[in-house]
């Protein structure tokens, strides 16, 4: 299969996913596994990554900035929009597509492998309809709060850091935090992570969904290594694209 | 009953079927029998749609499901149970959740009346307090009898058991085949096994069509099928040293 023919087989699969489902009351229960699977179960990996880059993004800018002419505030507010504009979206959706990425498509590819998804067609499910459309919903409605907490962890824990580290008082460091605060860098960073979020789960739904029975572990394994990879450069993209549209 | 008329069935320019005509009879076990690559599986996932036939026709009952719409072939399937090789159980949920599956998604019972015709059905294949395990927990054989529960949950016309021996051991093997029977007789059910095991087809066969790379070769019943002089056939079903032992004795 070439690459158009992959494009138009995920426009495809994602017409079938988007369709009426047959209980509502099903689609509600598998919404609700799905948030915590994608994203309850992801939030002490955001805890930590965020509170330990939160402590770099501070020191690597203390480090940079030499100069008795800047003021100290300064690192207060280069840490916060790092945080806000780039490391909490981009960098955590990163991460966040090889872990949830890998997860989606081992799931799917292995229900194809040993005939769930046979069985599920065989009953008059829609298959696509029933896994994709539930892992799709919830990681667009969760990965915002995962963000939000991963943004107000990162200042909260770099910024604890700082203060104990005596690399910036606290009222220089607050001072800095809320200096030349525009509530947009917020709504830009979310609006990206809607996009991640909606990649993060459609692709790696695809390559697990259309796995090859015949290909055995061995492709699932392969489906999930390639969605890790096509959903992260698509980060990186839309990344660039929304930033585009949005800043210039 | 469900018959099937000419079909052909290629994938990519491969010719897989080749004219396949048969009649698959209501209230008996009609096995479909054959080598391993024969094209068992893909003749019995054309029957239930999972595959669309390149030419030919599937009928159900006097319905022609090959012909309809996927709103259409909604209502039969409805009315169609299978068993995969594998069991095919959803991992994620407890033994009484699968056999719960259809009917949550299918039928308009309430929570208890869902759970009390589940518990009817795993009592029904002997598997007793066995409800909030997961399919990994259980053997083999038990899966097998769960994906028979879930099968019959919805009350089907028409049950397919895709090698339903497999990876069991001799004795499990002759319980679940006896299950089967007793389930097609018990409900008068159209059931179709796909097999390559000579001992299903002694122990339960009633209806039995011979596949040989995607052609039909032969049908009959298990008394006609150890006496034929085609010699493929009898290679197929003498090719164990016991079978061979009790040739002209059957
Ligand atoms: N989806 C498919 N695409 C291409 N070839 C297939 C497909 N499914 C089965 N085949 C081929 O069809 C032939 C028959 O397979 P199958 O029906 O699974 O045999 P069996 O009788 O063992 O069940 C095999 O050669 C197999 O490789
Ligand atoms: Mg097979």
């Amino acid at each position: 299969m070439n690459f158009f023919e992959q494009i138009g087989r995920f426009f495809l699969m994602l017409k079938l996913a988007f369709t009426k489902p047959e209980k509502g009351s099903v689609l509600w229960g598998s919404f609700i596994t799905e948030i915590y699977k994608i994203g309850i179960s992801s939030m002490s990996l955001v805890a930590i990554l965020s509170i330990f880059m939160g402590a770099v993004i501070i020191i690597q800018t203390d480090a940079n900035i030499d100069s008795p002419w800047i003021p100290a505030y300064t690192i207060g507010f280069t840490a916060r929009q790092s945080i806000i504009l780039e490391f909490s979206s981009t960098m955590l959706c990163l991460i966040l597509a090889g872990k949830v990425g890998s997860n989606i498509a081992s799931e799917i590819g292995t229900m194809r492998l040993t005939e769930q998804i046979d069985a599920l067609e065989v009953m008059g499910i829609n298959s696509v309809n029933y896994l994709v459309l539930p892992k799709i919903l919830a990681s667009v409605f969760i990965f915002p709060f995962l963000v939000i907490l991963s943004m107000a962890l990162g200042i909260a824990g770099g910024g604890f850091f700082a203060v104990q580290a005596e690399i910036v008082n606290f009222q220089e460091l607050t001072y800095g935090l809320q200096y030349w605060f525009d509530p947009f860098s917020i709504t830009y960073s979310l609006v990206k992570t809607v996009f991640f979020a909606f990649f993060i789960a459609a692709i790696p739904s695809f390559y697990g969904y259309y796995v090859k029975p015949s290909g055995g572990a061995l492709e699932v394994g392969r489906a999930g290594t390639k969605s890790v990879v096509i959903s992260s450069v698509m980060v990186l993209v839309i990344n660039l694209l929304v930033t585009y549209f949005l800043l210039l | 009953m469900i018959q099937v008329k000419n079909i052909d069935k290629g994938f990519s320019g491969v010719q897989i079927l080749k004219d396949i005509s048969f009649t698959f009879e209501k209230g008996k076990t009609n096995f479909i029998i054959g080598q391993s690559g024969s094209g068992k599986s893909v003749l019995t996932k054309c029957i239930v749609g999972l595959h669309e036939v390149d030419n030919g026709e599937v009928i159900y009952g006097d319905s022609v499901f090959s012909a309809m719409n996927k709103k259409d072939r909604k209502e039969i399937r409805k009315e169609i149970g299978m068993l995969f090789q594998g069991s095919a159980l959803f991992d994620s949920l407890s033994v009484v959740e699968n056999v719960m599956f259809p009917l949550r998604m299918f039928s308009k019972m309430s929570k208890s009346e869902m759970r009390d015709r589940a518990n009817f059905c795993l009592k029904r294949v002997d598997l007793i307090n066995k409800d909030d395990l997961f399919p990994s927990e259980i053997s083999g054989g038990m899966q097998k009898r769960v994906a028979i529960a879930r099968a019959i949950a919805m009350k089907p016309n028409y049950l397919f058991c895709d090698e339903p021996n497999s990876g069991l051991d001799p004795k499990t093997s002759i319980v679940i085949d006896n299950l089967i029977y007793e389930i097609t007789k018990e409900y008068d059910i159209t059931t179709v096994i796909i097999s390559h095991d000579m001992n299903s087809v002694m122990e339960i066969g009633e209806n039995i069509m011979y596949i040989h790379k995607g052609e039909k070769w032969w049908e009959g019943d298990k008394h006609s099928i150890v006496t034929t002089d085609n010699k493929e056939i009898g290679e197929f079903v003498y090719a164990s040293k016991f079978m061979k032992s009790l040739r002209g004795k059957l």
